[in-house]
């Protein structure tokens, strides 16, 4: 709509684009280059271990640090030359939370509500306590923060990019302290604000999360993405395979070998090895493959078909290291 | 898409072009400083100046020879109004710029330190704006402290001392009521003498994360400048140090008024305001948030 109106039409709307960003401290590059592509509209998971560079880009794309190269546009405007057009549109959590230890959580948004000179004080007290009711800690409204679990804070901190309507919400680890019913609701709230049409755009190192509310993802890695698409589509990338779990590992392999797969057989200690294969330049259905081997006398114990797992497919690109939620 | 979405959609976009003048922040920062136990316990302690002195003045029995102890300590018993003036005298040297440190250290860098910073600035707040509320807080805080210097310096005067007309050092006399006018001019005065070295403290501030690094820097330039100024042979410096006219308010305790020193003063501390104003301007607006 407001490309429209300004009579461009680009080929897809984004919110967040940045080109050949970078950022670097004395030798270190801390981000090398990246080209995000956030769509409007998107739930959009910014993927990677801890150090990879997201919260040094979300610093770059919210202007509170400089890029060393590289363009920002967010909604539609260059950043930070037009920081003060374009931030009253946008909600940020960054870096974990940050609020007065001596002031009440209610006193504490209401306070940072005042920096925004967009946002009307005859409203403020109302917006606050709908935020806080939004993030379930109205009844700790009137409690000093110092007084505030990490899980609160975090809350509070979720609150207050919830002030005012926003087109944009820029999450850096929103679900960090939380518990797993925290975790929960900070998932279906990241869901709801999406249905009502704001950008969504969230950092985590923890894949499941990722996978449980992003519609869109780009992975970093020691400073660069090394990965960008809809979640389908990086999915997509992963092969699906079959496994087949028996004793006669060796007869196995020669079956699926025969049927043109390449099998790979696992031996795991205790139990029946498991033989894999990807299902790939093959045009074998699952139940003729089984068929096949029940009749080169393959004794069966177990069989199935896997989806390509994301997980392997990020460990398979940020390495080892990376933390993932089992 | 039709016209009247087209409209909607334009007003949208202009939606958020009407700004608020933006006090909000300004009267949002005062309330937070005033809110803090520390502010509080920093006026409580300045208070505590003139009630001390004219405590022990009131105690003691031996009487002081004109011109013995700080200036215009020989003149309380006569006087409950100069007790305002003598703890003025012995706050500014250390017990003011003290405060002020603290205040003017912990604008920015406490801040940073909290955290809240990049909220404040991603809200946005604008970096420019944040500055000037944050100096006019200290500012506001300078005024606070040097009134209540002066305020709890007349009520324990007046408590424990005849209050009258008062002479003043060129021997005239004035009323009870000019008195405390003068009182007002002199806390005026300190107060405007305090404003070089609040904007020395923002500046520093702006290049450090740890308030207290901050607070101690502000805190040791005040003594250096000090000390800078008794050192005989850097006299040429003298007039332009920023605590040079820090106790030359007694000429406001002459008949006629001689406010000379308040404007000189006044010179000394706009040029501390322009020229650590701008390094904190530069220095501020470029800055990497990596708090």
């Amino acid at each position: 709509m407001h490309d429209t109106v300004n009579g461009e039409a680009p080929a897809l709307d984004l919110a967040i684009e940045s080109r050949g960003l970078t950022k670097r401290f004395g030798t270190q590059t801390a981000v090398n280059g990246i080209d995000l592509a956030v769509p409007r509209g998107s739930v959009f998971g910014f993927l990677g271990p801890n150090g990879s560079g997201k919260t040094t880009s979300i610093r770059m794309l919210l202007a509170l640090s400089r890029a060393t190269s590289g363009t920002i546009i967010v909604l539609g405007q260059s950043m930070p030359d037009r920081l003060h057009d374009v931030l009253p549109h946008v909600g940020a959590l960054v870096e974990g939370p940050a609020f007065y230890p001596f002031l009440s959580g209610a006193a504490n948004l209401r306070r940072l509500d005042t920096a925004d000179r967009h946002a009307p004080s005859v409203t403020r007290r109302a917006r606050v306590q709908l935020a806080l009711a939004r993030v379930g800690l109205s009844h700790a409204a009137d409690k000093k923060v110092h007084a505030y679990s990490l899980g609160m804070k975090q809350r509070l901190g979720i609150a207050n990019a919830l002030l005012l309507p926003r087109k944009l919400l820029v999450l850096d680890e929103p679900t960090n302290g939380l518990d797993p019913q925290g975790t929960r609701e900070v998932r279906s709230l990241v869901r709801s604000l999406a249905a009502e049409g704001t950008t969504v755009f969230v950092s985590s190192h923890l894949l499941a999360e990722v996978e449980q509310m992003c519609t869109h993802a780009a992975v970093m890695s020691a400073g660069s993405i090394v990965a960008q698409g809809t979640l389908a589509a990086l999915r997509q990338v992963g092969q699906t395979r079959v496994s087949v779990r028996t004793p006669d590992a060796v007869g196995a392999v020669r079956v699926l070998t025969h049927l043109g797969l390449q099998p790979t057989p696992t031996v795991v200690d205790g139990a029946d090895p498991i033989v894999v294969a990807p299902l790939v330049g093959t045009h074998w259905e699952p139940e003729a493959i089984v068929t096949a081997l029940v009749a080169g006398g393959v004794r069966i114990r177990g069989f199935a078909v896997e989806e390509p797992s994301l997980e392997e497919r990020f460990v398979a690109l940020t390495g080892e290291g990376f933390d993932v939620v089992q | 898409m039709s016209s009247s979405e087209l409209r909607s959609s334009a007003q949208e976009n202009r939606l958020p072009l009407r700004r608020g003048v933006g006090w909000d922040l300004l009267s949002s920062e005062i309330s937070v400083l005033f809110r803090r136990r520390r502010t509080w316990a920093m006026l409580v302690a300045l208070a505590l100046i003139p009630i001390l002195l004219a405590v022990a003045v009131r105690l003691s029995s031996s009487t002081l020879a004109p011109g013995e102890g700080p200036p215009f300590l020989d003149r309380v018993t006569q006087n409950g109004l100069f007790v305002g003036f003598t703890a003025m005298v012995v706050a500014i040297p250390l017990f003011l710029p003290l405060t002020i440190g603290v205040v003017a250290g912990d604008t920015i860098a406490g801040e940073a330190g909290l955290g809240t910073l990049r909220y404040l600035l991603v809200a946005p707040a604008g970096r420019v704006r944040l500055l000037l509320v944050k100096y006019a807080g200290a500012a506001l805080f300078a005024l606070v402290a040097a009134l209540t210097l002066t305020v709890s310096g007349a009520l324990i005067g007046a408590l424990l001392f005849p209050v009258g007309p008062v002479t003043l050092l060129s021997g005239d006399t004035i009323s009870v009521a000019e008195s405390l006018l003068r009182s007002l001019l002199v806390a005026a005065y300190v107060t405007v003498s305090l404003l070089g070295l609040s904007m020395i403290g923002l500046f520093i501030s702006t290049l450090t994360d740890v308030p207290v690094g901050a607070m101690a820097a502000t805190i040791v330039v005040s003594v250096v400048a000090q000390i800078l100024d008794v050192i005989p042979q850097l006299s040429w410096l003298h007039p332009w140090l920023f605590s040079h006219h820090w106790l030359g308010f007694a000429d406001l305790l002459r008949q006629p008024l001689d406010l000379g020193s308040f404007g000189q003063n006044a010179v000394v501390q706009l040029g501390y305001m322009a020229v650590f104003g701008a390094l904190a301007y530069s220095r501020f607006v470029t800055k990497d948030i990596l708090s």
